[in-house]
C-alpha cells in the first residue's frame, strides 16, 4: 500500500470564529485521524527522528502503541523522557526537530509526530489516567536540589531529578508557575488548564513548587548551599526585553512583547476591569519583529479588538523566524505583513506622550550576515508614516541579570548569559548548573527542555560522585 | 499567603501594615521594595519596604490609598492575608562616601525615606531631614524621623503646621548656608523630586531620587518601568529604584505614569461602587 503523501490534517477553529475568542485554535486529532497518521510511520530500525528530539522521546515506539490503540501505554512511553507532552505537542517546532529528520519526509510530508504527541497526551488526560500513571518513587531521597525558575527548562530538570530520586524544590519569582509557558504563550496556543495539569503532574512526582521567591534577591545561591542543597539549576529565562533603539521608544503605548503578553496572559488584562491589570490596545497596532512572540502579540491584539494589526519586519517573509504554521495562522486571521520595513522613529503626541504613529523605511535584501540570513539594506528616501495607537517591540530579549549580579563568581558571556558547558549545563561554579534562555539567549521551549534534561543528568552524576554513591 | 499582624491608620490616606515575610525580612536593605498581589485576579503593586524586623520575620509597608488595590488593601484587617508578596526587589540605595546628608520627603515618601534616614544615622552620618505635606492632617512619622535625624524641618503648603511653604524652600536655605552638604536624598511625589533635583543642580550637590514607575513583574522581565536616565533607557525595577536625580527625564516619567490613568480611575470607581453595595446589603 502506497503511503499517503500528506500529513493528516488537524481541525482548527475557522479564522472568522477564532479571532473573536481566546480558545485553542488547533483542535487536535480525533481517534480515527490519529490512527491514520500513526499508520504513516515506517517504524525505522534506525529512527532519525529521535536524534532530532532534544528530549529523546522514543518516537517510533509511542507511535506504534498509538497504531495498536494502546494510548495509555503510548503516554507512559513519552513520559519516560518528557514530563510535559501536552505542552510539547502544542508548542514545539517539530518541523525543525523530529519531523525534519523523518524518513517519510524525504519524499512526502513527514509523519505528524507533534500532532500525535498531543493526541496521546490529551487522550491520557481525558481518560483520567494521569494520576494512575504517576510513577511510585522511593521515599528516601538521595539529596536536596533547587531549581530556580519554573519555565520549560526548570520543569523538565525538576521532573527528571525527581524521577532519579531527588528531593526537588522549584522556586518561582512570579505568583504563578510555568514561566514563558504562562506569561508568554497565549491561551489560544497553549491553554493554561493544560499547563496546570502538567505542572501538577510534577507535584505528584513529589516536586515542591514555591512561588514568590526570586533567587538572587529573596535568597541567594550561596545561602541555598548553606541550607544543605547539593546542587542548583538556574533556569531563570531570557528576562530582559530589547527595545527598538529608535527615538520615541519610551512613549506611552510602546510595549515590549513581554509586557504586552504578560498583561494579557498572566494578568488576564482581557478580563479588565473584572481583573485589575489593564492593557490599552487601540485600533491600530504594529508589532515589530517576526518571531513566534511577535505572532502571538499580533494575534492577541486582534482578539482584543484591534481593527488593523501589522507585523513590521525588516527582512522578507522567507527569513521570518516564526514557525510557518504560526505565520499562516496570523495571516488567516487578518494580520498584515509589512515586510522589508524597518522602524525609524515612534511618533507621539507632545502633550500626552502617547503613540500616534511610526515612521518606517523600506529595505531590500543584501548579502548574508553572520546569522546566514540576508542583511536588510535601507532604501534611502523611502520613509513613510504608519498611523498607530500601539507599538509592540518583539525583537528579542537578553538573559535576566539578577542571579549573575548576586553571584560575582558566576561567569557571564558577552550577552549577559550564564556561560555553561552545552552538554552538561555546568557553570563556572561547582554545583551550579544552568540552561534554557538564561544560558543561550532567547530560543525555543523545547531547546530549554533539552538543556534542563542534560543538566539533570550531569547534576545526578555530580552529586553521586560527591556523596560517593556507586 | 502573607499574614498581616499589625495595621495602623497613619493618616486619612496613608496606612501602615506589618506583614509576616521572614525571607524578605532577612534580606531587605533600605531603598528596596516588594510587589504584592492581594488576591486572584489582582494586580501586582510595587510598594517600598518602610521597615523590617529580622527577629520577628516581618516587613512594614506604608502605602497611600490612591487606586483600587490600595483602597482594597486599606480594608484588610489584622489576621487577613495577602496572597502574593515578592521581594526584596531593586537595588539598595548607594550612599557611598556621603557625610553630610539632607533627606527630603513628601507624601507617602515620608515613610519610605525612614529606613534610609535610620541607616545613615546608625552609620554616624550627619542627617538633616525635611518633610512636607499640603496640610497638617497629611503629616506623620515626625517623631520617628526626629529620633534618627540631627536636625528636623517640617513644612506645610497652607501653614497649618511647621513652616508655611515647600520642602524645597528649606532645602534652598540649607544649601546656601552649609557648603559641606554632599548628598541630597529625595523621596516623594515626582514633581517634588523634580523640583529638588533642579534646585540641587544649581549647587552641584549629588542627589538621589527614588522613582515609582508603573511595574508589572518587577524583576526586569517586562520593561514597563523603563525610565530615561542620562539619555539611556534603564529599568526602574532592576537598575533602580534609586537614580541620580540630575540625570532623570522627569517629564517622560510623568507621562508614563499617566499611561493607564483612565483605566485606573474606572477600576477604582467600580470597586468603590461595589463596596457601597456590599455595605448596603449588610455584608
Amino acid at each position: 500500500m502506497a503511503i499517503n503523501p500528506k500529513k493528516t490534517d488537524m481541525e482548527k477553529q475557522t479564522p472568522e470564529k477564532r479571532v473573536k475568542n481566546f480558545d485553542e485554535v488547533a483542535l487536535g486529532y480525533k481517534e480515527a485521524e490519529a490512527l491514520t497518521e500513526a499508520a504513516r510511520c515506517l517504524q525505522c530500525k534506525k529512527p532519525l527522528c529521535v536524534d532530532g528530539c532534544p528530549v529523546s522521546i522514543n518516537i517510533p515506539a509511542f507511535i506504534k502503541l498509538v497504531a495498536e490503540k494502546k494510548y495509555n501505554e503510548a503516554a507512559k512511553k513519552i513520559k519516560e523522557t518528557n514530563s510535559l507532552p501536552a505542552v510539547c505537542g502544542r508548542v514545539c517546532p517539530q518541523e525543525e526537530q523530529c519531523e525534519i529528520k523523518c524518513i517519510v519526509g524525504k519524499k512526502n510530508e513527514p509523519v505528524g509526530i507533534g500532532r500525535l504527541e498531543r493526541f496521546v497526551a490529551d487522550a491520557e488526560r481525558e481518560s483520567g489516567n494521569i494520576e494512575k500513571n504517576v510513577v511510585k518513587l522511593p521515599e528516601k531521597k538521595i539529596a536536596k536540589v533547587v531549581i530556580a525558575g519554573s519555565g520549560p527548562a526548570g520543569l523538565t530538570c525538576a521532573g527528571d531529578l525527581a524521577m532519579l530520586g531527588y528531593d526537588v524544590t522549584i522556586y518561582e519569582s512570579l505568583h504563578a508557575t510555568g514561566g514563558v509557558l504562562r506569561y508568554g504563550i497565549p491561551q489560544f496556543r497553549l491553554p493554561k488548564e493544560i499547563l496546570d495539569i502538567e505542572v501538577d503532574y510534577l507535584r505528584k512526582l513529589g516536586v515542591k513548587i514555591i512561588v514568590n521567591v526570586l533567587i538572587g534577591k529573596t535568597i541567594t545561591i550561596p545561602e541555598l548551599f548553606k541550607q544543605g542543597y547539593a546542587a542548583v539549576f538556574v533556569g531563570a529565562g531570557a528576562g530582559l526585553p530589547s527595545f527598538l533603539g529608535v527615538p520615541g521608544e519610551n512613549l506611552s503605548g510602546v510595549y515590549s512583547a513581554n509586557e504586552y503578553l504578560t498583561r494579557i496572559n498572566l494578568m488576564q488584562a482581557y478580563k479588565f476591569p473584572e481583573t485589575d491589570t489593564p492593557v490599552r490596545i487601540g485600533n491600530k497596532v504594529a508589532v515589530v519583529g517576526a518571531g513566534n512572540v511577535a505572532m502571538d502579540a499580533a494575534r492577541c491584539s486582534l482578539r482584543l479588538g484591534a481593527k488593523e494589526v501589522y507585523i513590521v519586519y525588516r527582512r522578507s517573509e522567507e527569513e521570518m523566524p516564526a514557525r510557518k504554521e504560526e505565520i499562516e495562522n496570523a495571516v488567516e486571521e487578518g494580520v498584515k505583513l509589512h515586510i522589508l520595513t524597518a522602524p525609524v522613529e515612534v511618533l507621539g503626541d507632545e502633550k500626552t506622550g502617547r503613540v500616534k504613529g511610526m515612521k518606517v523605511i523600506k529595505c531590500k535584501l543584501g548579502e548574508p550576515d553572520a546569522s546566514g540570513r540576508r542583511r536588510p539594506v535601507i532604501i534611502p528616501g523611502s520613509e513613510y508614516v504608519m498611523e498607530l495607537d500601539t507599538v509592540v517591540s518583539a525583537i528579542g530579549q537578553s538573559p535576566n541579570p539578577l542571579i549573575p549580579q548576586s553571584m560575582p563568581e558566576l561567569k557571564i558571556g558577552k550577552w549577559g548569559n550564564i556561560v555553561t558547558d552545552e552538554t552538561t549545563g555546568e557553570t563556572s561554579v561547582p554545583g551550579v548548573y544552568a540552561g534554557g534562555d538564561i544560558a543561550t539567549g532567547a530560543a525555543t521551549v523545547i531547546a530549554a527542555m533539552g538543556a534542563g534534561k542534560r543538566a539533570a543528568k550531569s547534576m545526578d552524576a555530580y552529586i553521586k560522585a560527591k556523596l560517593k554513591i556507586n | 499567603m502573607f499574614k498581616i499582624i499589625k495595621r495602623e491608620d497613619v493618616s486619612d490616606t496613608v496606612k501602615l501594615i506589618e506583614v509576616e515575610a521572614p525571607l524578605i525580612a532577612s534580606s531587605a536593605k533600605s531603598g528596596q521594595f516588594v510587589v504584592l498581589r492581594l488576591k486572584e485576579g489582582g494586580e501586582r503593586v510595587p510598594l517600598t519596604i518602610a521597615d523590617k524586623d529580622k527577629k520577628k520575620g516581618t516587613v512594614t509597608i506604608v502605602f497611600q490609598v490612591v487606586g483600587k488595590s490600595t483602597i482594597e488593601l486599606a480594608s484588610f484587617k489584622v489576621g487577613d492575608s495577602i496572597k502574593d508578596l515578592l521581594g526584596p526587589l531593586g537595588k539598595a540605595t548607594d550612599f557611598a562616601g556621603a557625610k553630610n546628608i539632607v533627606c527630603v520627603a513628601g507624601g507617602v515618601g515620608i515613610a519610605e525615606i525612614y529606613p534610609e534616614v535610620k541607616e545613615l544615622h546608625e552609620e554616624g552620618k550627619i542627617v538633616t531631614t525635611i518633610i512636607g505635606a499640603r496640610n497638617k492632617a497629611l503629616l506623620f512619622f515626625e517623631e520617628e524621623l526626629k529620633a534618627v535625624s540631627d536636625a528636623m524641618h517640617v513644612t506645610t503648603d497652607d501653614g497649618s503646621y511647621g513652616r508655611k511653604g515647600f520642602v524645597s524652600d528649606v532645602l534652598k536655605e540649607l544649601l546656601e548656608k552649609d557648603k559641606t552638604i554632599d548628598l541630597v536624598v529625595a523621596v516623594g511625589p515626582v514633581i517634588m523630586m523634580k523640583v529638588v533635583s533642579d534646585l540641587t543642580k544649581n549647587y552641584n550637590v549629588r542627589t538621589i531620587v527614588s522613582l515609582n514607575p508603573i511595574m508589572l513583574d518587577a524583576t526586569g522581565m517586562c520593561g514597563a518601568c523603563r525610565v530615561t536616565v542620562g539619555g539611556k533607557t534603564l529599568f526602574g525595577c532592576v537598575d533602580g529604584p534609586s537614580f541620580d536625580g540630575h540625570q532623570v527625564d522627569f517629564g517622560e516619567l510623568i507621562k508614563r505614569l499617566n499611561q493607564f490613568k483612565d483605566e485606573e480611575k474606572n477600576s477604582a470607581e467600580i470597586y468603590k461602587l461595589k463596596c457601597r453595595e456590599c455595605r448596603e446589603n449588610g455584608h
